[in-house]
């Protein structure tokens, strides 16, 4: 292996600047002649603006200008677009209501955007936002889904029902037939609590327009410039694309939530060629619980119908998935695509149905956050499997055991859409259950109980679906977008590289991982391998990051154009030593021909390619530069255990998480430091989910858990030290044999720890406990269960 | 935060001064709640008077049985200090559970105690030994000094400048913290002096920190965790939040005292 190559735990390259504070953040540009803006938001739920007084506002010290909806309209400015359209059941188009950019007659959500401001500086264009006079006339908000669904007030007149759509996916009339040949069902009504992402940077943007050249650009943190140039420019402001250029320089962490493209995006962009100067806007962290897109926010009823012998016979979920006021970008893709079609688990489930209802509420967009979908999905499948081992008296090692996928069914086809290429699901689980010492956990247990504590055990054999992924599955199943991904690689003429990948990274490791495939493939050192990202007039259209996507599309990308650099640094080579092509071996950075000792540096190649003094000009190019796009031929399927043990103090309903075991099969790891990272930090937003973290709403519609004062953010004491391994299959489809690793932790984590409170407190008769599980929760559901078997 | 005039006084006289002169002032001790509320654009004092510059308001000595406090005093030294630790455990105990590392190290007990947030910490560590507030003008009992919800038998201007602790046999601290503030949601103060148990309760309750007589007596009758295990709170006048029911925080109440008992050793 080479030191630097696939498979070295190398440190990162980008830490360096990371850690000494000399990363580049959007706000951390400033540009010539800059402004800043306030965006004034909604402090209603649900309001009808009858008129909006900006005329103090634009006479304040220092404003430049101040913007409302109807500027926008008059500018012919279109709405923020979904980029996934979902069909009905009957084959109907969805409800799709407009989403301006700024509101226009109507606020649907706290932190709705109103106006904004301009002026010399952030304080001024605040101070100047307080005196801007909106007459708003409150209308009843709409926050429940159930009460969305059951004629609550319409939060779009053009959405009946609050309703966007109402999907099915698989065979019910197989699903039914199974339940008809079942002897035993179990059930579960489960809530997936709704999540507000919190990336470290609060979003920011520079919006600037050249005068002289007429080009638009936009600094902003997002995670996928590309897409973001494509939306706005092409939906929102019809800018072509040679004309706008998105620059997403170090971004602090995304999670999803920096997919999407926003309406500060588009107001910022116009608002510069308005005024024609640069304008600066950075989200406090308040902005950002109101307005950066939520995750999760599902409700679910399920019944899995089993034989006597508690095989898996048919499943069927019906799904509520809040959308929050507006469409966001890929929100409609969550519960389905991404969800619908990951409900086989890693079980053998010959038959399975879901529905899905997405339901529009008077709350912020509800989007892709860390797994965007198969979190939900994990968390739906284990926690009623966990239900019916119990019910079924079966172990949970044995009922999942019976019912996996066996290694010789792939590829396997499930009766939801995907087609698993490889895993080996009791692999990880034999490493997991020896890692947890699950053998020594009634020991544990008892001594415990000898102080006064619960102890539980949970587990979660999960999978997912990354590489998100075909184009071609991708737009049968709505997707407004190619999945594909972009790399270029140019060869300098003293041999270090530079590749510009239509991926982006948040902080995962992409300088790294990527270079090391470069050094891997090339046999140049890490030192000498740039990774560019992040510029759209610096790299080719490429698809950004997210859905743990960069390494198993991205880097496949990257390795078919290192594979064309290769081949053309071959046939230089051959040219150079006189050989044959055929004769040409490339191991090591050296090109030699077979047989013989006669053998070229890649460095001296590349120079080569650059002073062809003597090139057959007819046959052979100068140059050593190489593009490829990649679309895979399917997604990858990670999958894995994980186990939790807990201890419950009873007394105050305190959970402590003692051990957790994550064995994840991501394919081949390229970089086993990055990896164990990844699912350090997957694992702590699973057990944030599970333990710490929910969005709350009062009726009104006002954001309960507005700030950090009351939304329970994990912290480094809420974390065990977490036993990480791998075991690996290879993805069939792809040159590396990669699946992706970002998001396995917060999918696998979360049904492990509530398995295992479940488990610690099922002998009391407690049967639930919702997410998140705070003290209150497990004394309530204690004291709550003590009384009923009293009674009884 | 909107603009404020900022005073750095060198001397009390001129700090009451300064803040009697003031349009509407507002003291600045450690400004670990005054200033994340001014940056949220929640208070607009038009004066800051900064109390870092006043001489002798910082440290901690022991007299004639009493720990002394300075109200500039910071929670981490607080927290540090071989006297408050040998003298007074449960008051090292609570000021090394406030906040976090950054807090503790800005935070002054003065600053807690005027402001007398109804889950703060150290109003229980006050009231539940007994302490006595000392400002530029008197002496004020704990027991007369915390009147209400962020609400102090402080004149206006008037300025902490120490907390005097008398020495207890023994106390501790129990905390229960709300999980995302981290700030008490039930928190016990427990200590044994001469002059019989005190029970001090944070956090729970409706008008701020409380005594619980019932558990002080029946701590007098028997000094053990038992006698306290017994004794629950009605839930009529605590707090209720997404964090915790009131029956929930009558409840921690009883399991918290218990703790804080066995704490004391």
């Amino acid at each position: 292996m080479n030191a630097t190559g696939i498979g070295a735990a190398v440190k990162r390259k980008e830490d360096f600047r990371f850690l000494t504070g000399q990363g580049t953040y959007t706000d951390d540009i400033n540009r010539p002649g800059q402004a800043y803006a306030y965006i004034l938001r909604s402090p209603l739920a649900h309001a009808n603006i009858k008129n909006i007084d900006t005329t103090a506002a634009k006479a304040a010290d220092g404003v430049l200008a101040v913007f409302i909806g109807d500027d926008m309209a008059a500018d012919g400015v279109g709405g923020i677009p979904c980029g996934w359209g979902v069909n009905n059941k009957d084959g109907s188009a969805m409800a799709e209501p407009a989403h301006p950019a700024l509101a226009q007659g109507k606020v649907r959500y706290v932190g709705d955007q109103v106006a904004i401001v301009i002026a010399e500086t952030y304080t001024q264009a605040k101070d100047a936002a307080e005196t801007i006079s909106v007459d708003y006339e409150e209308l009843p908000a709409v926050i429940n889904m159930e009460a969305a669904l059951a004629g609550g007030p319409l939060v779009h007149d053009d959405a009946p029902g609050n309703m966007s759509y109402d999907w099915g996916l698989g065979d019910l009339d197989a699903v039914n037939e199974g339940f008809k040949n079942a002897t035993q069902v179990s059930k579960i009504d489960i809530v997936n609590n709704r999540l507000i992402p919190n990336a470290m940077e609060p979003r920011a943007g520079i919006g600037e327009y050249d005068t002289a050249t007429g080009e638009y650009t936009l600094y902003t943190t997002t995670q996928n410039p590309h897409v973001i140039r494509l939306l706005m420019g092409a939906f929102v402001l019809n800018i072509p694309e040679h004309k706008l250029r998105i620059v997403s320089p170090d971004v602090g962490g995304g999670f999803g939530s920096k997919i999407f493209h926003y309406a500060e995006e588009a107001i910022l962009t116009w608002a510069a060629g308005k005024i024609q100067r640069p304008i600066k806007w950075t989200a406090e962290r308040s902005d950002a619980f109101i307005s950066d897109a939520h995750g999760r926010d599902h409700i679910t009823h399920a019944e899995l119908a089993m034989d006597a012998d508690g095989k898996f016979l048919a499943l069927k979920v019906s799904t509520k998935a809040n959308m929050g006021a507006y469409l966001s970008t890929f929100a409609t893709s969550v519960p389905t695509y991404l969800y619908g079609t990951l409900l086989a688990g890693v079980y053998s489930t010959p038959a399975v149905y879901v529905e899905v209802k997405s339901v529009f509420t008077n709350t912020v967009p509800v989007d892709a956050y860390r797994g965007a979908g198969r979190p939900e999905a994990s968390y739906l499948l284990e926690r009623l499997v966990d239900r019916a081992a119990r019910e079924t008296g079966h172990s949970q090692v044995d009922l999942r055991r019976k019912n996996f996928i066996p290694n010789d069914a792939f590829p396997y086809q499930t009766p939801v859409a995907l087609a698993y290429d490889s895993g080996d699901y009791n692999a990880s689980l034999d490493e997991a259950l020896k890692r947890a010492d699950v053998v020594g956990f009634e020991a544990r247990k008892a001594e415990s109980e000898r102080n006064g504590k619960r102890r539980g055990l949970g587990y979660s054999t999960y999978i997912e679906a990354c590489g998100i992924a075909p184009s071609a599955v991708a737009g049968a199943l709505g997707a407004r977008a190619g999945l594909y991904e972009s790399a270029n690689v140019r060869v300098h003429p003293t041999g270090s590289v530079t590749v510009y990948t239509g991926s982006h990274s948040t902080g995962q490791g992409h300088e790294t991982a990527f270079a090391q495939l470069v050094s891997d493939t090339l046999g140049v050192s890490l030192e000498s391998v740039d990774i560019v990202h992040g510029d759209t007039n610096k790299v080719q259209f490429g698809m950004g990051t997210y859905g743990s996507r960069s390494l198993a599309v991205g880097g496949e990308a990257l390795m078919k154009a290192l594979n064309k650099i290769t081949d053309k640094a071959g046939k230089i080579a051959a040219h150079c030593l006189e050989a044959s092509e055929a004769d040409i071996e490339f191991k090591d950075g050296q090109f030699s021909v077979a047989g013989t000792d006669k053998s070229m540096a890649f460095s001296d190649v590349a120079l080569t390619a650059y002073v062809p003094h003597n090139f057959p000009h007819e046959t052979l190019e100068p140059g050593l530069e190489e593009n490829a796009f990649y679309d895979p031929a399917n997604f990858t399927f990670p999958g894995g255990c994980h186990i939790c043990e807990v201890e419950i103090d009873p007394d105050t309903g305190t959970v402590s998480v003692e051990n957790f075991v994550a064995v994840d099969d991501v394919g081949r790891v390229i970089n086993p430091m990055i990896v164990e990272g990844q699912v350090h930090g997957g694992v702590a937003q699973g057990i944030g989910q599970a333990l710490l973290e929910g969005c709350i709403y009062d009726e009104s519609g006002q954001l309960t858990t507005g700030s950090f004062m009351d939304y329970t953010m994990p912290r480094a004491d809420n974390i065990p030290n977490m036993d990480v391994g791998n075991t690996v299959t290879l993805c069939a489809h792809n040159s590396l044999g990669v699946k992706g690793c970002g998001e396995v932790g917060a999918i696998g984590s979360p049904p492990a720890v509530i398995n295992a409170i479940v488990d610690s407190l099922w002998g009391l008769g407690v049967r639930d406990i919702a997410m998140p599980a705070t003290p209150q929760k497990i004394w309530q559901a204690i004291a709550t269960a003590q009384t009923s078997q009293a009674a009884e | 935060m909107y603009e404020f005039e900022y005073q750095k006084p060198s001397s009390l006289s001129e700090a009451a001064s300064a803040i009697k002169s003031a349009d509407d002032g507002s003291l600045l001790a450690g400004g670990q709640t005054l200033l994340p509320t001014m940056k949220q654009r929640l208070a607009s004092p038009s004066d800051l008077v900064d109390l870092s510059g006043v001489p002798g308001l910082s440290g901690i000595s022991v007299v004639d049985g009493n720990v002394v406090i300075g109200a500039m005093t910071t929670h981490a030294a607080v927290a540090a200090s071989a006297d408050v630790k040998s003298n007074i455990a449960g008051l090292a105990k609570l000021a090394g559970c406030i906040g976090d590392p950054q807090v503790r190290h800005r935070g002054t007990i003065g600053g807690s105690i005027a402001n007398n947030d109804p889950a703060a910490d150290y109003p229980g560590a006050c009231l539940g030994l007994g302490a006595t507030i000392v400002t530029n003008n008197r002496e004020i009992s704990a027991d007369d000094f915390f009147v209400g919800l962020f609400e102090t038998a402080l004149d206006d201007g008037e300025i902490i400048t120490a907390v005097r602790f008398p020495i207890p046999e023994k106390s501790d601290y129990s905390k229960f913290a709300q999980p995302a503030s981290r700030f008490s949601l039930v928190g016990a103060f427990v200590a044994k002096t001469s002059n019989g148990a005190r029970v001090a309760i944070t956090g729970a309750g409706q008008a701020g920190v409380f005594r619980v007589p019932a558990m002080e007596s029946a701590l007098n009758g028997d000094f053990s965790a038992a006698s306290v295990g017994s004794i629950s709170l009605p839930s009529d006048d605590l707090n209720s939040d997404i964090h915790g029911s009131a029956d929930y925080r009558a409840h921690l109440v009883t399991v918290m005292a218990k703790r804080a008992v066995d704490g004391c050793g």
